[in-house]
């Protein structure tokens, strides 16, 4: 019953949500309307025991992704009302492509529902008996899939790298620091030892 | 009883919404860009069901590497819309036609 109570709550908030951000006329509503999606993604998760992946959702999606939206688009001066124009113009269209997407959709769970599809019951990899989540997972991604895991790691240096190189400037008027010519300088060049005469000082 | 049909409809209807999303705001990237993000999310919910209801950890495991791909999405096409703005003062999708593709 409860069970039945909090996932209808989660679906209908996440459904909800969704549509008001892709609604939405100022896109830092849609912003938080999508971190309140994810929120309630992560709750269903959670009620089906998948707390692991729930929990990254949290951390990745809200702590991260969305906070990057939200300095994005607070910090971009636009006119937002002005990129809204085709909205009206697109919506008819629009409408009828998102019906004809989702009665796919539906029909091909029905199909499903209606049985008769050989799925392999236990399948590849079935959790441990007696293991929580988080060790099911880890047991699977530190053996089996240890270099994909790797290779996830690779796809985030790369995009890390990539955003760096691509808003990196220079800006005239600035003067940065220079790695390579201060380990270039050495000593011999910098100082020089001079016997001044008393009352005479030093030429520079 | 919740069963997995349940789980599938949310996720199509939160999928098919992205797309839904991509067409309504065809001019607002950064809209565009969550639109995907709510796609993906479909796509996670629907892998995270699979693999709990059918016993297997493995849709957990692509669910996480789903994760991973669309926070370096994100990454790279905000950065790509930061530069692009610097550049031209506006993020209207219509005005990007200078390779003339």
């Amino acid at each position: 019953m409860i069970q039945t109570f909090t996932f209808y709550l989660f679906a209908s908030v996440v459904i909800a949500s969704g549509a008001f951000t892709i609604l939405s006329r100022n896109p830092v509503h849609s912003v938080l309307w999508l971190i309140l999606a994810f929120f309630n993604a992560a709750g269903l998760m959670v009620l089906i025991g998948a707390e692991f992946i729930a929990m990254l959702l949290v951390i990745v999606y809200v702590g991260a992704v969305a906070v990057l939206f939200l300095f994005v688009v607070m910090m971009l001066d636009i006119d937002f009302a002005e990129l809204r124009a085709g909205f009206m113009k697109n919506l008819p269209l629009g409408i009828a492509l998102a019906a004809v997407f989702l009665a796919e959709l539906v029909f091909g769970i029905g199909a499903y529902q209606a049985g008769n599809i050989a799925l392999g019951k236990g399948g590849l990899h079935p959790a441990r008996e007696g293991a929580s989540n988080i060790e099911a997972v880890g047991e699977l991604l530190y053996t089996r899939y240890i270099f994909l895991f790797e290779g996830a790691g690779l796809v985030l240096l790369v995009a890390m790298v990539g955003a760096i190189v691509l808003t990196n400037r220079k800006r005239a008027g600035v003067k940065p620091q220079n790695i390579a010519s201060q380990v270039r300088r050495r000593p011999q060049d910098a100082v020089r030892n001079t016997q001044p005469t008393v009352g005479e000082g030093v030429e520079l | 009883m919740i069963g997995i049909e349940h789980y599938l409809v949310v996720s199509s209807i939160l999928f098919v919404m992205g797309v839904l999303g991509i067409f309504l705001n065809r001019k607002n990237v950064i809209i565009i860009l969550m639109a995907i993000e709510l796609i993906l999310l479909a796509v996670n919910i629907n892998l995270v069901a699979f693999s709990v209801f059918l016993g297997d950890m493995v849709g957990q495991v692509f669910a996480m590497f789903v994760l991973t791909v669309a926070a370096g999405e994100a990454a790279i096409g905000l950065a790509i819309l930061v530069i692009y703005f610097r550049g031209r003062g506006s993020i209207a999708v219509d005005d990007i036609n200078q390779m003339k593709g």
